[in-house]
């Protein structure tokens, strides 16, 4: 009954007026975020991340209110894909296949309170399964040494790089990319500037915030400026909003059945909520068979997606709190954060500050029940901010940035390195080289060196260490499979493309 | 095609360059004599057979903007650039009105607005920051002595500004 005395615990920080007006402040800015085009989850959470340090919020309340925005993010995303057919992230393109068909179909209501229900069975679900399965991982994260860590900082690369990007050299460049950004700066055992070039601004290293705002925030200016903002008008009629129990009973075990699949995705370090929904989708479609009708608008080809998309990002948390590792772009953002607060993320964490864990699993589940009740019966609230133009939208979010990472540091320095960023992402991403990669390898790099030198060290330069224990050697053989076999399975996992009109 | 191999090229050039600055990395008694150079040298390595395969195994070209948009995509790196320094000489608001007015225009070219846009999203932010959120370092306005316009724009120059 461990559970049950952690919960009441975690309850009781969650509940109180000021972390629940969080919660609900979170979840309402996060929808917004996940339903604008051109401001995923991923950018919108780093671009408040400088804002809510500068607030001078505590831990607990700085997460609460962050993971709403987390979760928000991911219910919003539906949005856009439904009444736009333009993805508010990655992981809700699978919604498009069938919630933009259905839209047209006139039932843009129907679709948008589905995926809205199936959004909730979902992020409910995975939110239990990480209750349940974290603290038991932490125990086993215990058991990790430094050749273990390695190796799963290896997996994470691996898988991530495997699934990210259609060229296994791409991704693995730019991990190189990220980790060869993490060195840079004053090295903690020798005290001495490594590979600074002289530059002083350069002895603390690069902040991540600023990279990661930079990819994100600033790379998606220019791609607006190339296309002149001109894919966002509505294109379907949206009347009433009623419910469609009909749909909603007739979808149960799709939603049963793609939120556990969708969670285990999660769980994987580095693959993360887009493969959530793609091996939800593809599950469903495959157990329908041909007679489903997916692609044509049919209530399972949008259940099964959403549930799927929601369960991984819950699951995605589960690697990032115990063992640090994320499982997605969001979730890195999400250590950045930690990492900002000052919380080691890890099976330390739930042994010593228990509140600080369970308060954010308390909160996640108010806020899923916030989440359904703003996202059914107010959803037209949100369809109103798809009506913000492109041009106030990206110079506003511009501003945002600046003021953000300015408010942070105070330094000219930051700001021109972040426009850099921006521009590197442009190319990064007009290339297909996945810019996750590049965000992971700034966060993690000094702590997978950190790792290997231990291990070196450990071991007196025997670099067999790395290979010494069977969880090593099991992380390994998963990082290889994870990167490899992508290129075999090219065929099978090819991505379905967007409908056009 | 091209743009794999030149990024390829450009990527390995960096990669080796990342190497060669590695082995340089100054150690001392309590780093040890290999353990600060071992990762960044790794990575490098791993960063130079990439780049060796994107040159001899280029993806298909990608669809490049015309000219047109490049050079808008250039003029946005320079107005946001000297928005960087200009914002703590001038203040917020200033240099935001333009910076936000300009990108806004860039967005979609029509003057009206785009102005409206700069104008209005540069006293918005600026209360929302300032009042609402308490942002300690926005200051309104401040009028600049030359001297400091100066410093601010030397500081768009690598190696020159910067202390």
């Amino acid at each position: 009954m461990d559970i049950l005395s952690n919960l009441a615990l975690g309850f009781g920080v969650a509940l109180s007026p000021y972390t629940m007006f969080l919660a609900v402040c979170g979840c309402f800015l996060g929808t917004i975020i996940g339903a604008l085009p051109g401001l995923g989850p991923s950018n919108g959470v780093a671009i408040l991340i400088p804002i809510t340090f500068t607030l001078g919020l505590d831990a607990t309340s700085a997460l609460v209110l962050m993971t709403a925005v987390y979760y928000g993010a991911m219910y919003g995303g539906r949005i856009s894909s439904i009444l736009l057919n333009i993805p508010g992230d990655e992981p809700a393109l699978m919604t498009t296949l069938d919630g933009y068909p259905m839209a047209k179909a006139g039932r843009a209501g129907d679709a948008l309170v589905l995926s809205g229900v199936a959004s909730f069975v979902g992020a409910f679900l995975a939110t239990i399964g990480l209750m349940l399965l974290a603290p038991s991982l932490a125990r086993v994260a215990f058991l990790f040494g430094p050749a273990e860590y390695f190796a799963l900082y290896m997996l994470a690369f691996c898988t991530l790089g495997g699934m990210a990007s259609n060229n296994q050299a791409k991704s693995a460049m730019a991990a190189c990319i990220g980790l060869g950004i993490a060195m840079i700066g004053v090295d903690s055992s020798s005290g001495l500037p490594r590979l600074t070039g002289g530059n002083l601004h350069l002895y603390d290293g690069v902040d991540f915030l600023v990279a990661i705002v930079g990819l994100f925030a600033i790379a998606e200016v220019f791609f607006f400026i190339e296309s002149h903002g001109k894919e966002s008008s509505i294109g379907v009629k949206l009347d009433k909003v009623t419910i469609p129990w009909r749909d909603i009973w007739s979808t149960r075990w799709t939603m049963l059945r793609t939120s556990v699949v969708g969670f285990v995705a999660g769980i994987l370090p580095g693959a993360g909520a887009s493969l959530g929904s793609f091996m939800a989708y593809m599950t469903e479609k495959s157990i329908a068979g041909p007679k489903g009708g997916f692609g044509t608008g049919v209530p399972k080809g949008i259940a099964a997606p959403e549930a799927g998309n929601n369960a991984a990002a819950g699951g995605a948390l589960v690697p990032m709190l115990t063992l640090g590792v994320p499982g997605s772009g969001t979730t890195a953002v999400l250590l950045a954060l930690l990492v900002t607060l000052n919380i080691t993320p890890g099976p330390t964490l739930f042994t010593e500050r228990p509140e600080v864990i369970w308060g954010l699993i308390a909160s996640l589940l108010i806020a899923n029940f916030v989440l359904l009740l703003m996202n059914v019966p107010m959803v037209k609230i949100f369809v109103k901010v798809l009506m913000v133009p492109a041009w106030i939208l990206l110079p506003g979010v511009t501003m945002v940035s600046f003021v953000g990472i300015f408010s942070l540091s105070g330094s000219f320095f930051d700001l021109l390195m972040m426009i850099g960023f921006g521009v590197l992402g442009y190319i990064l991403r007009k290339l297909d080289i996945p810019t996750v990669p590049v965000i992971l390898g700034i966060l993690l790099g000094g702590n997978m060196e950190d790792a290997l030198r231990r291990a070196m060290t450990l071991s007196d330069g025997d670099v067999t260490y790395l290979l010494s224990s069977p969880i090593a050697i099991g992380l390994w053989v998963a990082a290889i499979l994870g990167f490899v076999a992508p290129m075999f399975l090219r065929g099978v996992l090819k991505k379905p493309q967007a409908i056009t009109d | 095609m091209a743009s794999d191999r030149i990024f390829g090229l450009v990527a390995l050039i960096t990669a080796v360059a990342y190497l060669a600055a590695a082995t340089q990395i100054q150690t001392n008694l309590f780093s040890g004599e290999y353990l600060p150079k071992l990762f960044p040298i790794l990575i490098g390595g791993v960063a130079a057979i990439c780049a060796l395969f994107m040159m001899f195994r280029p993806d298909p070209e990608p669809d490049w903007p015309a000219a047109g948009s490049w050079i808008n995509m250039g003029v946005a790196v320079v107005v946001l650039a000297i928005y960087a320094v200009m914002l703590k000489p001038l203040g917020f608001i200033l240099p935001t009105a333009i910076a936000a007015g300009i990108l806004s225009y860039q967005i979609s070219p029509r003057p009206g607005p785009a102005a409206i846009a700069g104008v209005g999203l540069s006293l918005g932010l600026f209360a929302l920051f300032k009042f609402a959120l308490g942002l300690g370092n926005i200051v309104a306005y401040r009028i600049p002595t030359p001297a400091q316009l100066g410093d601010a724009f030397l500081q768009l120059i690598p190696f020159v500004g910067g202390h």
